[in-house]
């Protein structure tokens, strides 16, 4: 393959444009677990697997979905531990914005500045770039009306490349799970709606069966963000045939 | 005598019904001397935000230029106009990073929310202790005097006419009393709609 003489330097453009160690990144992302994000019209909903590997694993214990703010969530599909320094760094950034301004960070601007924390790996000698793409969501109020809050949802991936969705999957069976989105999105969804379909998309690709234990989802609203307890999961999915 | 007190001057603003006001004297001076009689220290930041600052000359110029390149990045980076309280939190963090060499300058901020338009006034010490009250702050040489003819002459809910005779006299009184402020004043009256800059002839002794 022409492209393994360039696949060792971070920095070197093959010969067709590509940085082929950050695709290597992308396919570390598309081999890990599903991740869902929608946005409804009133809140943001976030939803992974976490299936483990064996049965004597605690599963309640280790989260994938952080707080960054009280209002602003994060979860990724990829690498654990890469996405732990960057939930680090994200709330480092987070509070160093509250103790300059005085105000929360505003969701658009964090995902700025964690997309500019990615890119920097793909360009700093002795690293390598990080192995997840990130799903961040919060609310904010709107520019035009202050009391109305706006949510929104940002894919950040590990070229350090931003996208805001309306909503998306990633990870493995990604492409399956947008086409279902795709299919039941619409722009008026309402949060608990949205949840169900979160939910839906994951088990679209799930191996195995689904409790609420091997699953995580957060929600967004104007109360802020936070992580659903395995209780108001397992009753979601009861509604689920 | 303290470096703050060594070019001289003085600062005030006030609170207003739906707008707010904010003055300066002319003088610039070395201790007793006076040099000129043209240094206005209340600088524009945006439309309806006003910034004055009193104290060490050179640093008035150095804090405005650094202040002005902090909130011109925030305007560009997020798109959106920088909000009085913003303003006030970034220049508190500012002054405290020099906590322990810091600028001689004592600044207050006047101006309207570009969204709500409420009023807002806020001043601080040297490293960025905010004050925000609900009636006038002050700063500069003559602060005591200031703070004497604003508790006399304050009224709550003063409509922009009303407001500018309350500022103009608290200021014109309390530099008279002070060797090293006045020779001239400038009043801005911030209102919804529109901004007044009116200059105040006074006694240049």
């Amino acid at each position: 393959m022409a492209s393994e003489r360039y696949s060792f330097s971070l920095t070197t453009f093959s010969p067709s444009g590509k940085l082929v160690q950050i695709e290597y990144a992308l396919n570390a992302v598309s081999a890990g677990a599903s991740t869902v994000g929608i946005k409804a019209s009133n809140g943001i909903v976030i939803a992974t697997e976490n299936k483990q590997k064996s049965l004597l694993y605690d599963e309640n214990s280790v989260h994938k979905i952080e707080n960054i703010t009280d209002n602003i969530g994060i979860v990724y599909s990829g690498m654990g531990p890469d996405y732990r320094l960057l939930v680090r760094q994200a709330r480092k950034i987070a509070q160093n914005y509250y103790m300059i301004y005085n105000e929360s960070i505003p969701t658009s601007q964090l995902v700025q500045r964690i997309a500019g924390v990615m890119q920097e790996y793909t360009q700093s000698g002795g690293v390598r770039p990080f192995g997840v793409s990130l799903l961040i969501c919060g609310m904010e109020p709107s520019h035009i009306n202050n009391d109305e809050m706006i949510p929104l949802l940002f894919q950040c991936d590990p070229s350090g490349a931003y996208f805001a969705w309306k909503a998306t999957a990633m990870g493995k069976n990604s492409i399956n799970g947008k086409t279902f989105l795709e299919k039941r999105y619409t722009e008026d969804l309402e949060l608990d709606d949205a949840v169900h379909i979160a939910i839906l998309t994951l088990k679209e690709g799930f191996e195995g069966q689904m409790n609420e234990s091997n699953i995580e989802v957060g929600i967004c609203d104007s109360n802020g963000f936070h992580r659903l307890d395995p209780t108001t999961i397992k009753d979601y999915l009861a509604n689920i045939p | 005598m303290s470096i703050m007190a060594y070019n001289g001057g003085c600062i005030v603003a006030m609170k207003g019904k739906e707008c707010v006001a904010i003055a300066t004297d002319h003088r610039f001076g070395i201790q007793a001397q006076t040099i000129a009689t043209d240094f206005e220290k209340v600088f524009p930041i945006n439309k309806q935000m006003y910034l004055g600052l009193a104290g060490l000359q050179s640093d008035i110029i150095t804090v405005y230029k650094r202040l002005m390149f902090r909130k011109n990045l925030y305007e560009i980076r997020e798109n959106r106009v920088m909000q009085p309280e913003r303003f006030a939190a970034m220049l508190s963090s500012f002054l405290y990073e020099h906590r322990f060499g810091p600028y001689f300058i004592e600044p207050v901020i006047a101006g309207l929310d570009p969204k709500t338009f409420k009023p807002f006034i806020c001043n601080m010490d040297l490293i960025g202790c905010p004050n925000m009250p609900d009636d006038f702050v002050v700063g500069g040489t003559c602060e005591e005097q200031l703070f004497g003819m604003c508790e006399t002459l304050w009224r709550e809910n003063m409509e922009p006419d009303d407001l500018f005779e309350t500022i103009s006299q608290a200021m014109l009184n309390a530099f008279d009393r002070d060797a090293i402020s006045g020779w001239g004043a400038t009043v801005y009256i911030i209102e919804k709609d529109k901004t007044t800059v009116k200059t105040l002839k006074t006694r240049m002794d």
